[in-house]
């Protein structure tokens, strides 16, 4: 089980959604064996089942919160669970952060980075502040994670 | 004169958005709409003008949960329509990552979406706080789907490794090994899940169910087969999968964009797992149907709130008949038989955990998508669904409202509809007047 567990949630197919499975796939390849990333499309067991016994889980997510589009909510407050659960197609972040701590499989951190769509639109590709946001997070993460010794502790 | 109208505005623990409304006219029902609301998504005009080998990817973003019930039913359509067939090891293939995608969507549907109701939990989440360990179970099932859909699809949803004739990459032997070991244990857990569900109290209702399932001459149908229709008594009758539009007429309804479907003029048939086991038990695997027998199910199943049960023995199927397959598996010379396109029609039909799931394309003069029609379960259930709903709210219409809706929402989960599959669905509304 990797130390740190780096999750991007998103859809591709939804415009700026695709934020966080972006930030991930630049991410992917460039960080040290401790580390490990995973794309997450919304299936809630898969991401309790990502970040279970990491010490550190970072989740990069695109959020709408009417803050102007590509801004980086760092550290961004996990969402508050729905009180009408839907589908799990709708199943979300605040599902499997309730459904891991029911599960006593929360990591020991969960650090949400949440960046800011502004269109969500079938089919439409990301929009240039989002991409840019999207760049700066995963060079962020990636100086921050980079600094950690290879299978050592985090300090 | 009073009325009553029960609302309810979304359906919960379903797959995609819709609603019911319930009219009541001096304590008789005088109306009664399962609304799919999610938006029509014109997959079927999206298709054409499209390549032939399209439509597999195309039509797998239908849904999230059975994604590989429409590429199969897509690639063999296409390969109905260009003379093309896919037998021996490619053909054990698909049907493995069939069953994988099987294991995922009912250990989903039987623990987080539909157990709450038998155990009284509003949520799968809050179910997992009191059961832990069940819940545990559910999702090492639900793991070893994942695991096996990858390893063939290259992924565990919206797999990307198959296409028009097999697959872009056949896996190894030693590539099929991990998941064979999680299925073992999944096939334990499958077993503790039958004998498990097979224990909740079940409403003592049976409905005189016309069923539809496809039928093989040796499988458990699922990935391919006739289509069979009967009610479980008599000996089921049949048409090829080609003759579907001879039988099987969608129609619009004001209150949805799901279509209605009939069969052979009637209207309320029922596809899914009570079908499937009703018209093919014989044919699950040995283990399976002692299972089935364990659980008191006998040769045929009338009522809904058992599916669950059904539901948890085609799991064993799944892991059972997965783990021969893996066991015989012997590495296809190449992974995929050549499909020219050619002008024609071509019809496929599989069964997706939820019912039958039926493409028909026509290619034109240049193997472009000319027409595409794809015929979703859920659609075919709707009016079921409704008729189950009157039979439940009929004799009840004066319950307190939250009862009425709580009862809805039970009797619909039991059909696990997939509604943004058969958008082109829950909002209970009972109006009272």
């Amino acid at each position: 089980m990797a130390e740190t567990v780096v999750v991007g949630i998103g859809s591709e197919l939804r415009g700026d959604d695709a934020a966080g499975l972006e930030v991930a796939r630049r991410l992917r390849g460039t960080l040290p064996p401790s580390v490990a990333v995973v794309e997450n499309g919304g299936d809630p067991a898969a991401l309790v089942e990502a970040w279970s016994g990491a010490a550190l889980a970072i989740v990069v997510d695109a959020v709408s919160s009417g803050a102007p589009p590509g801004t980086v909510h760092l550290p961004a407050e996990p969402p508050a669970p729905s009180r009408q659960p839907s589908g799990s197609h709708a199943l979300g972040l605040a599902d499997a952060v309730e459904l891991g701590r029911a599960l006593g499989r929360l990591p020991g951190e969960l650090v949400v980075v949440g960046i800011e769509g502004g269109d969500f639109t079938p089919g439409a590709p990301m929009t240039p502040p989002v991409l840019a946001a999207v760049r700066r997070t995963a060079r962020g993460l990636r100086e921050r994670l980079s600094r950690e010794r290879p299978g050592g502790p985090r300090t | 004169m009073t009325h009553k109208t029960v609302r309810i505005g979304a359906l919960t623990r379903v797959e995609g958005e819709g609603a019911l409304v319930v009219h009541a006219r001096d304590g008789r029902i005088a109306g009664l709409e399962l609304r799919i609301y999610e938006p029509p998504r014109f997959f079927e005009a999206m298709l054409r003008g499209r390549g032939h080998t399209e439509p597999p990817d195309i039509t797998a973003r239908v849904c999230g949960i059975c994604p590989v019930a429409y590429q199969m039913s897509a690639c063999q359509a296409i390969e109905a329509a260009c003379g093309a067939e896919v037998t021996g090891p490619l053909r054990d293939l698909r049907l493995l990552l069939y069953y994988g995608e099987w294991i995922e969507s009912h250990a989903l549907h039987v623990y987080l979406l539909h157990a709450p109701d038998f155990l009284g939990y509003d949520s799968g989440v809050a179910m997992a706080a009191d059961h832990r360990d069940l819940v545990e179970r559910g999702l090492e099932l639900k793991k070893a789907g994942n695991e096996l859909v990858t390893a063939i699809g290259g992924r565990p949803i919206h797999p990307v490794n198959v296409r028009v004739g097999g697959f872009y990459r056949a896996p190894s032997r030693r590539e099929l090994a991990p998941a064979a070991e999680r299925l073992r244990r999944a096939r334990d857990h499958a077993l503790a899940t039958v004998a498990w569900v097979a224990g909740f109290d079940f409403p003592d209702v049976e409905h005189d169910y016309r069923f539809l399932a496809l039928r093989h001459p040796s499988e458990y149908a699922i990935l391919s087969g006739a289509v069979g229709t009967g009610d479980g008594r008599a000996e089921p009758a049949g048409f090829a999968v080609a003759d579907w539009s001879d039988h099987v007429i969608e129609e619009q309804v004001p209150h949805s964009t799901a279509l209605h479907a009939r069969l052979d003029g009637e209207t309320g048939y029922l596809t899914g797992p009570l079908a499937r086991y009703a018209l093919n038990s014989a044919r699950l695997s040995p283990l399976a149907r002692e299972a089935a027998a364990a659980a008191g199910l006998g040769p045929v199943c009338r009522n809904p709130y058992r599916a669950i049960v059904v539901r948890a023995v085609e799991i064993v199927h799944a892991c059972d008949e997965a783990l021969r397959l893996i066991d015989g598996y012997a590495e296809p010379e190449r992974p995929c038989v050549p499909v020219e396109p050619r002008p024609g029609v071509g019809h496929g039909a599989s069964e997706a955990p939820r019912g039958t799931l039926y493409h028909r394309y026509r290619l034109d003069d240049g193997g472009l998508v000319a027409e595409a029609d794809i015929v979703p379960p859920t659609a075919q259930n709707q009016a079921r669904i409704e008729a189950d709903l009157r039979d439940l709210l009929g004799p009840r219409l004066t319950l307190p409202e939250d009862e009425l809706a709580a009862l809805c929402e039970k009797a619909i989960r039991n059909h696990d509809p997939c509604i943004s599959c058969s958008a082109h669905f829950l909002d209970l509304r009972v109006d009272h007047g």
